[in-house]
Order: C-alpha cells, then sequence, then structure tokens
C-alpha cells in the first residue's frame, strides 16, 4: 500500500478527571488504522465509545496519551494542517453571515478579500446555498448549516476530511440528498476521508472500508469490512443491493454484540 | 388575532396616557394645600421651572452638557477597561486565579464612598465623576465578558482552529465578537449606572451639572426645582438607553429574535 493519508498507531487515550486524579477513564486503547490517499473510511460502534475521540486525535484537537499519529508519512504535532473537520454540533461563527462563514479558512490564511468571496459563492453555488450569502446562521435551517459547514470545510481543499456524525441531527430525506452530495463531491476530488457515524446503513452506503469500534472503555477495532459495492453509488438506491444486504448483516453480527454491551453499561451507569 | 393585538397595545397606550394625567392631576389638587406643595412641589412650577432652564432661560445646556460628557466618558472608558481586563482575565486562568480575590473585594465594595477620595485625587472638575462612574461601568462590563469568554463554545473554538486560525485570529474573529454580545447585554445596565454615578459625583462636591443643580436646590428647599432636576435626568438617561438600543441592533442584528419572520 501506498503512504497512508492518514494512520494512527497504537493510539491510547486515558482521561484524568481534574478534581481526582486517580479517577480515569481509558476512552480508546491501542487503536491501530490507517487511511489510504482518496479512501473513504467509515468507523461505526456503539454510542459513547470514543468515536469522537479518534477523530479529535486524527486532527491534532487532543493528544494521544500514547501512540502515533502520522499525516503522510510525517509524524503529527499540534493541528492537523492538511486534515478539514466537519463537527457533529452547530460550528458555524452566529456572528457571520453564510457566506462570511464559508470563507472563514481563506480569511485565516490570509487569502485576499475579493478572490476569497470568489471562491466562497462559487462553493455556496456547489453545495446548494446560491442566494443564502447573506443569511445568518440562525436563519437557516439545519440542513442549511450543514451545507455551509461542508462548503467551509471544503474550501481550504484539505488532503484529509475528518467528518464526525455530521448529518446525525437532519431528518431521513435530507440526510439521504447530503449523502449523495458529499459522495459527489468526494468523487470529483478523492479526498481521504475518516467519517464517524453511528448510522451502519450510512458507513456502508458511503465508504471503501468499513471498521467497527468495541463498545468502550478501552475501544479498539474489532472488525473490518471492504465494502466492493460498485460507484457512483446512490445512497437510496444502494441500500437495495443484494451484497448491501449481506455485507450488513455480517457487520451487524459484529456490531450487535458490542451494541448491546455499550447499553448494559450506559444503563448501569 | 392580530388585529386584536393592534388595539391591545392601542388602548394600552391610552390606559399608560391615562395613567400620567390622574398622577399628574392628584399632585396638582393635593399641592394646593401649601404644607403638601412644601414638600412635594407643584407640577405647574416643575414644569415652569423645567420651560425656564429649557427656553426662557436657557441656562440649564452648559450643565446639562458637563453631566451628559462625565456620563459618556465613563461609559467609554468603563467599557473598553472592562472589555480588555475581561478578555484578559478570561483567557488567562493564572492571572484570573491570582487576582480573583482582589476583583471580589473590588466589587463588593460600596464603591460610591470612592467619591470623596476621587474628589482628593482629580479635583472638583469632570474626572473626579468619570473616575466614579467608571468604576461603577467597569466591574458590569468585565464580569460579562470574563463570562463571556470562558463560555465560548469549544466546538467553536476547535472550528476555527481546525480552518487554521492563530492565536491571535481567534481573539479577533472568536473571542472579541462572542464577548461584544456579553458587552451589549451589559450596555443598558452600565449606562445607566454612568449615569448615575455621575449624578452622584456632582451631588457630592462639584460647580457644575445637573446634579450641582438639584444639590443648590436642596440648600434653599426649592423643592419644585429638585423635581424638575429628577424628571429631566430621567429622561436622558430614557434617551440614552435608547441610543444603546439602537447600537445595539446595528450590531447584533446575527442574533435571533424569538419567532422572527422574514418581511417579503
Amino acid at each position: 500500500m501506498a503512504e497512508a493519508a492518514l494512520s494512527l498507531e497504537n493510539i491510547s487515550c486515558t482521561f484524568v478527571s481534574r478534581d481526582d486524579r486517580s479517577q480515569r477513564y481509558t476512552a480508546v486503547s491501542d487503536t491501530t488504522l490507517a487511511i489510504a490517499p482518496g479512501e473513504f473510511v467509515s468507523v461505526v460502534g456503539p454510542t459513547g465509545c470514543g468515536k469522537s475521540t479518534l477523530l479529535n486525535v486524527s486532527a491534532g484537537l487532543l493528544a494521544p496519551s500514547s501512540g502515533q499519529v502520522k499525516v503522510f508519512g510525517q509524524p503529527l504535532v499540534g493541528i492537523n494542517e492538511r486534515a478539514g473537520y466537519m463537527f457533529q454540533g452547530e460550528a458555524l461563527l452566529p456572528w457571520r453571515s453564510a457566506l462570511d462563514n464559508v470563507i472563514a479558512g481563506l480569511e485565516f490564511a490570509g487569502v485576499a478579500r475579493s478572490e476569497a468571496l470568489d471562491r466562497g459563492r462559487e462553493w455556496m453555488r456547489r453545495v446548494g446555498l446560491g442566494g443564502f450569502e447573506g443569511r445568518y446562521p440562525h436563519q437557516m435551517s439545519g440542513g442549511m448549516r450543514k451545507r455551509a459547514m461542508l462548503a467551509q470545510t471544503l474550501i481550504r481543499d484539505p488532503d484529509i476530511i475528518l467528518m464526525d456524525e455530521p448529518f446525525s441531527a437532519l431528518d431521513i430525506q435530507t440526510r439521504q440528498l447530503m449523502e449523495n452530495e458529499v459522495l459527489d463531491l468526494w468523487m470529483a476530488k478523492r479526498k481521504a476521508v475518516l467519517f464517524i457515524t453511528h448510522d451502519l446503513d450510512e458507513a456502508i452506503a458511503m465508504s471503501d472500508r468499513v471498521i467497527v469500534l468495541s463498545a468502550g472503555p478501552g475501544t479498539h477495532p474489532i472488525g473490518e469490512f471492504a465494502i466492493d459495492l460498485p460507484r457512483p453509488r446512490d445512497v437510496a438506491e444502494v441500500r437495495i443491493d443484494p451484497r448491501f444486504v449481506e455485507l450488513h448483516a455480517a457487520i451487524w453480527g459484529v456490531l450487535r454484540e458490542e451494541v448491546l454491551k455499550g447499553y448494559a453499561q450506559q444503563k448501569r451507569a | 388575532m392580530p388585529k386584536l393585538n393592534k388595539s391591545g397595545s392601542g388602548s394600552l397606550r391610552i390606559w399608560q396616557l391615562l395613567l400620567l394625567v390622574i398622577i399628574l392631576a392628584v399632585w396638582h389638587f393635593a399641592s394646593r394645600d401649601p404644607k403638601v406643595a412644601f414638600f412635594f412641589g407643584e407640577p405647574l412650577k416643575v414644569w415652569g421651572r423645567i420651560w425656564a432652564w429649557f427656553v426662557t432661560n436657557a441656562d440649564i445646556y452648559s450643565h446639562l452638557a458637563v453631566t451628559l460628557t462625565e456620563t459618556v466618558l465613563a461609559f467609554f472608558i468603563g467599557t473598553i477597561a472592562g472589555l480588555g481586563f475581561g478578555l484578559w482575565l478570561g483567557l488567562s486562568p493564572r492571572a484570573s486565579a491570582i487576582l480573583d480575590p482582589y476583583i471580589k473585594a473590588a466589587n463588593s465594595m460600596p464603591r460610591v464612598i470612592l467619591a470623596p477620595i476621587f474628589g482628593m485625587w482629580f479635583g472638583l472638575g469632570i474626572w473626579s465623576k468619570v473616575a466614579l462612574a467608571v468604576t461603577l461601568v467597569f466591574f458590569i462590563v468585565f464580569f460579562n465578558v470574563y463570562q463571556g469568554v470562558r463560555e465560548v463554545s469549544p466546538t467553536l473554538l476547535d472550528n476555527a482552529r481546525m480552518l487554521g486560525a492563530r492565536k491571535r485570529q481567534l481573539l479577533r474573529h472568536v473571542y472579541l465578537p462572542s464577548a461584544t454580545s456579553w458587552v451589549f447585554s451589559s450596555l443598558h445596565t452600565s449606562v445607566g449606572l454612568a449615569f448615575v454615578g455621575a449624578v452622584v459625583g456632582e451631588y457630592l462636591g462639584s460647580a457644575s451639572g445637573v446634579g450641582y443643580l438639584i444639590l443648590q436646590a436642596e440648600g434653599t428647599f426649592d423643592v419644585n426645582t429638585v423635581f424638575a432636576g429628577i424628571i429631566v435626568l430621567t429622561a436622558f438617561a430614557l434617551i440614552l438607553d435608547t441610543i444603546v438600543g439602537v447600537g445595539e441592533k446595528r450590531l447584533m442584528k446575527w442574533q435571533p429574535k424569538s419567532g422572527e419572520t422574514e418581511k417579503l
């Protein structure tokens, strides 16, 4: 395999309570995974299993307790500048209009304003927000905000795209539309994607590879499945493909037990 | 429903006006008794006083200018200092931990008592009043900004950092706008307090300003002038508050208002 775009090597993350140093929680233990350039990898796992922790480590927002992150072969120090991160929650700056939010990354990088605005408008059109440039985040629907966040992330043309359950807050129709749009954009540019989700259907429909995580604490990968469905795919149509159903059954066989474990733990807590 | 609402707000105005008329009438007829008039003044004389101040004698303008200058100066100095200090302490946990007891002490101190000291330090001119009002404004803004900086959503910060924002850009594009929204929520309080600080400062020792006029009138038991002064001060406090409201609307147009619909 060629040099990985992003590789996590034996990553462990142990959180220590600030008030009581003896209170520890190991969110992720000894996780190794690699994503090739241009590969779309989804990570699924039960809720609260440390999926977001893995993503924050990949982004350089969180330093792992042990292990190493490599970006195109280089050890990661500080923020991962070649990565774009699409967050789960609301991440748009509420005091900026949609267009100003989209071009924020260019502005931080010192791109001339007129050029930034041109590229911003182009991206707004590409994600289907043409004509909504002047709207503030609170004036947009959840789906529109997600589109703006997508444009904001992709306008910087990152080599690695990290996505943390980006569509979990959307209704099912909007969600499928957005999934298809993301696939189209990805097909055009072929960047490495690390996509976190709790929705197995979404993971299979979009990815080249699905990695299943165990329930926490001490999350680690317990299964890996290559998704050999032909591309381009339509996320709604691919779900009735017999191969999809087969893969779904196989992955669910592994995931099911972990989901039950995670559920039991949450109930105890 | 909307129709009902509209007539509702109209009749509300009528009732409010009616209440004012009733109060003035009661005041007027009660003050026919000279004993009552001595303590409460007479509305017609109070009105005559205001008229003389603004129109016939036109001698209040210099006093008003002094009071308003003090208020505006205190308002700006206090707000900017509070903003700067709040940002600094909000962003450096160590400094804020060290200064914490001092800030608590300074805030709980009854600051009006500083007026004579400021009088000694800055003289009887406007600066001693400005200083007093600044101490009132500063803490309001400071605590709001401090709180605001600490409560900036971590997702916003992480997102900005992932988009390549350096420390300075985070300050300018995330912390400062976020703190500004907290400043604005405190501006109505702080403009009122700036006014209070200025007037109380004048009242405790000065040679000009509306507070000084009131003090002088009290010295001669001229209760009508005292009431006239109070009314003028109230009117100007309302005007300042309105100006802040307009500025807020302009600058905070990104903030959601409940039930806002777009006008087509």
